[in-house]
């Protein structure tokens, strides 16, 4: 009816629903409220409207009454906070099995990378049903990655990873706006969403790819000689990195820190920052000298070393399809 | 409403007292200061609302149709730095807070009078910057200066914007100082801090805002200078800073300021419900300490502009819920101001309407900012025009509306002369309704999802982008209307009486307008605030308690 004046969002993901109900429930509260203090400013209004020879009776404020109208609102504040963060906290906890993909924001384009080696520009194509977690960087400014559909952004940084994970729950083609100011075509850095069925998905997903991102990973490790420091007997001038994802780490300083995305990129990048117990800081950097891709098909790489597998490397069940099948979108080989 | 007589010859007063430019550009009488502050902010206010009529006319349509991109961006900045810093800021504290501080504590002028002339060329000093700014190509990076794009991105006037806004901010720590010793200090005899208008309560928690805040956002503006010029490392991740850090900094003074902003609103709103509704304002200690409490946990909130930013889910909790202890005082404002009005004697003259606007708008701003600082809300709607309507509610249809409201009431005192009444009433429902025309459909736009800052958008978002600069025309209207007849008024105006309203306060006991130090000798003070009672009645009342 509404096709071109909405005045509800679509709602495609598995979030959206829970922001949806706190937002009605918030409406239908301060509906109420504003009900009350309007109600109670006309009546009064009309009510003791000035009459020639009527005074106004003074009337002094009261303990009780403050005290009823302080602890009420605190009361329904307090259920609005612990709402509201439990929606919020089950969006920021990505779940364990989520498909990863990463995303490389900059002006004024979003570049995104499955795990399993597809690349999309502006565009991301995902199965109903299934967890996804972005893991995002900015090459240049700040970015903010919004699906209005989704009912969440989350703002993807210069010089770190910010995740943000969603599960679609509706077929359909839905807007991706960036949400932070990024200069001059801000406004035009948008996509969409392409939120399809799992077989769908799995035809697009078996077009063209370069094989999984990490194996392009473990490329980029061999390439710039990684291995003749961190190797695998543990004999090497670098820690061992098989199995590390995940797990926590000492540090030369006596902190523990958790192996996780931020810290493989930051230990690329920023070697001297957070020095393994036992280890010198002998690394030198490799910032300036590998693109952003390159430094996620490394933490993908790394990522992959994590599976108790041997040299097992997680690629995704869907891999050996035919090529060419339908479906599709913008794909960059 | 207004009555009394007048004499027939005009007495000597502080704006006939000297003549010529000298006179007033070296004048230190706080009324004209206040004069000075109110014809540079009125400069201001124009252009930053023309600005937003260029915004609004880009908006018509899906587009970019009106201005280049970069031009969008450089207009929506300029928008917000100048109505921001030179507008909102100094409104009502510099205007109205400087001509009526000193007269409501019953003081021959502030404190440090030269202090407060240095404060208005300091403002002025800022005010050729940022004009010099924008005339010689603006800036674009949005009001907030967000780094990195700041600092290494952005190559528009990045640092004459930030150097105007850091001298602009001395000139609000002046204000502030000021206030803070004058009302310490200089309250004439019996003047004690219970018998204070709830004016002057809130200018004093504004004040402590102004001196503790703004040495926060120089510094602030000062290191993105250093990083832009200098190449410092502090924000931009590519020289070892960290872009969080500058929000962090950022935030922690301009969440604050929107106290700043509206306080002195707020306080201005509790006069105007006091005098038309003949009343004791209900429950004074609350609406004195909760300007207290707003100012403090005001200090305690900024992050909740931080929730998507990539802080901690855990530092994100605790934001939120310290988000809502700065919501109960202004709740408890909302309802004493509402039991004001009960048993009152209510009179619907222009300010009084400004007041009930305000009451409207600031419980709709209030209630949009339970919305925000709902997490699970919040990272829907954060960096939408959920935001922008609910800030603007706040300091367009809060601050604003208490400003022109206190505009109307005191400009009796002010200039000597009524405005006429019927035009102040239609222009305050035109600036209502105007007002929720251009902004009621940007809450939905904003839960439909369209970003803040877009130069065009998807087409269907037009429908209440269309309504929101129809709204805005009228709005513009509103407020062109007040300016046209205050200024015709100081000409053709009625002389007014010396206290048009029958009002409390010390300064409607002085004459209209007041002589250059205020009062014929110092007064002493033996009643209590809004004693309406005694002024209508001509003897105190018994005051009954309820609850």
């Amino acid at each position: 009816m509404f096709d071109n004046f909405p005045l509800w969002p679509q709602r495609a993901s598995s979030t959206a629903g829970n922001v949806d109900a706190l937002f009605i429930f918030l409406i239908i509260v301060s509906g109420l409220m504003t009900l009350l203090v309007f109600s109670a400013i006309i009546y009064f209004a009309a009510r003791y409207r000035h009459r020639k020879g009527v005074l106004a009776e003074q009337v002094e404020g009261s303990i009780p009454l403050e005290l009823t109208w302080t602890i009420i609102p605190l009361g329904v504040f307090m259920v609005i906070f612990a709402w509201g963060a439990v929606v919020y906290f089950k969006s920021r906890t990505p779940p364990r099995d989520a498909a990863e993909v990463y995303v490389v924001a900059k002006q004024w384009m979003w570049k995104l990378e499955h795990a399993e080696g597809q690349r999309e520009i502006n565009e991301l194509h995902v199965p109903v049903g299934r967890d996804v977690k972005l893991i995002m960087t900015s090459q240049d400014v700040i970015h903010s990655f919004f699906v209005p559909a989704f009912r969440m952004k989350q703002d993807v940084l210069p010089g770190r990873y910010t995740v943000l994970w969603f599960r679609a729950t509706n077929p359909g083609t839905y807007h991706l706006f960036c949400a932070q100011y990024c200069g001059t075509q801000h406004s035009g850095m948008i996509g969409n969403i392409v939120v399809m069925e799992p077989a769908q998905y799995e035809a697009w997903m078996s077009g063209g790819s370069n094989g999984p991102l990490s194996a392009g990973g473990e490329k980029i490790f061999a390439e710039l000689g990684c291995a003749t420091c961190h190797r695998m007997d543990s004999q090497g001038r670098g820690p061992n990195l098989q199995g590390v994802f995940g797990k926590p780490v000492q540090l030369e300083d006596g902190r523990m820190v958790t192996a996780d995305e931020n810290y493989i990129r930051e230990s690329i990048l920023d070697p001297g920052a957070k020095v393994v117990k036992g280890f010198k800081p002998v690394m030198p950097t490799f910032q300036g000298l590998v693109s952003e891709e390159q430094v996620n098909a490394l933490v993908a790489y790394v990522k992959s070393l994590g599976i108790p597998v041997p040299g097992g490397v997680k690629t995704s069940e869907s891999m050996p399809a035919p090529q060419g099948a339908p479906g599709g979108g913008s794909q960059v080989q | 409403m207004a009555t009394a007589t007048v004499p027939a010859v005009e007495r000597e007063n502080y704006l006939n007292k000297e003549y010529g430019v000298g006179s007033w550009l070296l004048t230190t009488d706080h009324k004209r200061i206040a004069l000075l502050y109110l014809i540079s902010i009125t400069f201001f206010f124009f252009i930053g609302g023309f600005f937003a009529l260029l915004i609004r006319l880009e908006l018509l349509t899906p587009a970019g149709d009106l201005v280049q991109a970069d031009t969008y961006n450089k207009l929506f900045t300029m928008h917000g730095q100048v109505m921001v810093f030179f507008f909102l800021i100094p409104s009502i504290p510099a205007v109205l807070g400087n001509f009526l501080v000193p007269m409501m504590v019953g003081a021959k002028d502030l404190a440090f009078p030269r202090i407060n002339l240095l404060s208005w060329y300091l403002y002025i000093i800022a005010g050729i910057m940022m004009l010099h700014c924008m005339l010689t190509g603006g800036v674009d990076t949005g009001w907030t200066f967000y780094t990195p794009f700041s600092t290494a991105f952005s190559n528009t006037k990045v640092i004459e914007a930030g150097l105007a806004i850091f001298v602009a901010g001395f000139s609000s720590i002046l204000t502030g100082l000021n206030f803070v010793v004058t009302i310490h200090r200089m309250r004439a005899p019996g003047m004690t801090w219970s018998r204070l208008p709830l004016f002057i309560w809130a200018h004093y928690a504004t004040s402590i805002i102004q001196i503790l805040g703004t040495p926060v956002i120089a510094i602030t503006l000062v290191l993105v200078v250093a990083e832009r010029a200098l190449h410092l490392g502090i924000f931009d991740p590519k020289l070892g800073g960290d872009p969080l850090l500058f929000q962090h900094l950022f935030w922690f003074y301009s969440h604050p300021a929107v106290y700043i902003m509206i306080l002195p609103s707020m306080g201005v709103v509790t006069e105007i419900i006091a005098c038309f509704s003949r009343k004791r304002i209900f429950g004074y200690t609350f609406v004195a300490l909760s300007s207290i409490a707003i100012a403090v946990f005001g200090f305690l909130v900024w992050a909740h502009h931080m929730f998507v930013a990539g802080i901690s889910v855990y530092a994100a909790l605790i934001f939120s819920m310290l988000s809502y202890s700065v919501a109960v005082p202004s709740a408890v404002k909302v309802f004493n101001w509402t039991a004001t009005l009960y048993k009152g004697s209510i009179h619907y003259d222009a300010p009084m309407l400004y007041a009930f606007g305000f009451l409207g708008l600031f419980t709709m701003g209030g209630l949009t900012g339970l919305f925000l600082s709902a997490l699970g809300i919040d990272m829907h709607v954060h960096d939408t025009y959920f935001v922008i309507a609910h800030f603007h509610y706040i300091m367009v249809g809060g601050a604003l509306m208490g400003y022109l409201g206190g505009l109307h009431f005191w400009w009796p005192k002010i200039s000597g002369k009524l405005y006429p009444e019927g035009w102040a009433r239609l222009s305050a429902l035109i600036v209502f309704l105007g007002f929720n025309l251009t902004f009621f459909p940007q809450f939905i736009l904003g839960y439909l999802g369209m970003p803040r800052r877009y130069y065009q958008y998807p087409p269907e978002f037009q429908v209440l982008n269309v309504l929101s600069t129809a709204g805005a025309t009228v709005l513009g209207i509103g407020y062109l209307l007040p300016m046209i007849y205050f200024l015709w008024s100081m000409r053709y105006g009625k002389p007014a009486p010396d206290n048009p309203w029958k009002a409390a306060g010390l300064e409607w006991q002085t004459q209209s307008p007041p002589t250059t130090f205020n009062f014929p000798e110092e007064p002493v003070v033996t009643w209590e605030a809004y004693n309406y009672d005694e002024i209508d009645r001509g003897h105190k009342e018994e005051v009954n308690v309820v609850g």
